[in-house]
């Protein structure tokens, strides 16, 4: 079966009691003070989170190891408002430079010096075309599927 | 806000988290769902509602039949993974807001809810 679903985008609404500019200072230059340690693709644990401020930097973790995983790059950077970082990691948890999808988060003011932010994480159906590239890796021609069977096969040979 | 937290609670209920285990198998009829589940049809289609809803499985129709599935790619899953992965992380975003306010945006905060 080949029909593809379009999975829905992650949509997140929350209120912060700060205006936008510190609500987006905390999220961009407080970035490695609340980003979860648990979320990390590297190997060993993360020991920085960082987001560079500007269109064109990268957002990416530095492991005890010190080495670097990346998780993509910031595609637009207009403050206090409005902030997208490009999310390359594919449903393999591996980066794919070519894989494209899309974080926007937006902060709004609202009265009683609270800001509204408005999260979104879209594109995930591009997702897809790594999740299959993982499968086909694990159940295809060379994949763990047939060396099990020529470790089956050998087995029972023997 | 009505969709918050969507996904992670249609999982978090365990017959639900049956019904999108047997979709992950293959597509399925309601009847057919009901038929394999100790539940009533009725409560299948609800929860299967509750499923759409959290985009975690799509219907199409087959003549007279609903057939529901979830994404072939296996992306319902990673699309529920990662809204709780985002629903961690902004937790701890507004945590880290809450603990750097000001004293005097506290106190504003406080003054504004009497």
């Amino acid at each position: 079966m080949s029909r593809t679903i379009q999975p829905a985008p992650v949509r997140k609404v929350l209120t912060v009691p700060a205006t936008p500019q510190r609500a987006f200072e905390v999220f961009t230059a407080g970035f490695d003070r609340w980003w979860p340690r648990s979320h990390t693709i590297g190997k060993s644990a993360l020991k920085e989170a960082v987001l560079e401020p500007r269109a064109g930097g990268r957002w990416y973790g530095i492991d005890d190891d010190g080495s670097e995983t990346e998780w993509g790059d910031v595609l637009v950077w207009e403050p206090p408002g409005r902030l997208v970082l490009a999310w390359r990691i594919g449903a393999d948890w591996q980066y794919h430079a070519d894989l494209l999808t899309e974080v926007e988060v937006r902060f709004t003011e609202q009265s009683g010096g609270i800001t509204r932010v408005d999260f979104e994480h879209r594109l995930l159906e591009r997702m897809g075309d790594a999740a299959a590239a993982l499968r086909e890796a694990i159940d295809g021609p060379g994949g763990w599927t047939s060396i099990l069977q020529n470790y089956a096969d050998v087995v029972r040979a023997g | 806000m009505a969709n918050r937290h969507l996904a992670f609670k249609a999982l978090a209920d365990a017959t639900r988290r049956e019904v999108f285990e047997r979709l992950a198998a293959g597509p399925k009829a309601v009847g057919e769902l009901a038929e394999e589940l100790p539940v009533t049809r009725p409560a299948v289609s609800q929860h299967l509602k509750a499923l759409k809803s959290a985009g975690l499985v799509t219907e199409r129709r087959e003549g007279t039949r609903r057939v529901y599935q979830i994404d072939p790619a296996g992306l319902g899953h990673m699309r529920a993974w990662l809204d709780q992965f985002w629903d961690g992380a902004l937790a701890a975003f507004q945590a880290e807001v809450i603990r750097t306010a000001t004293p005097e945006s506290k106190h504003e905060r406080r003054s504004k809810k009497k």
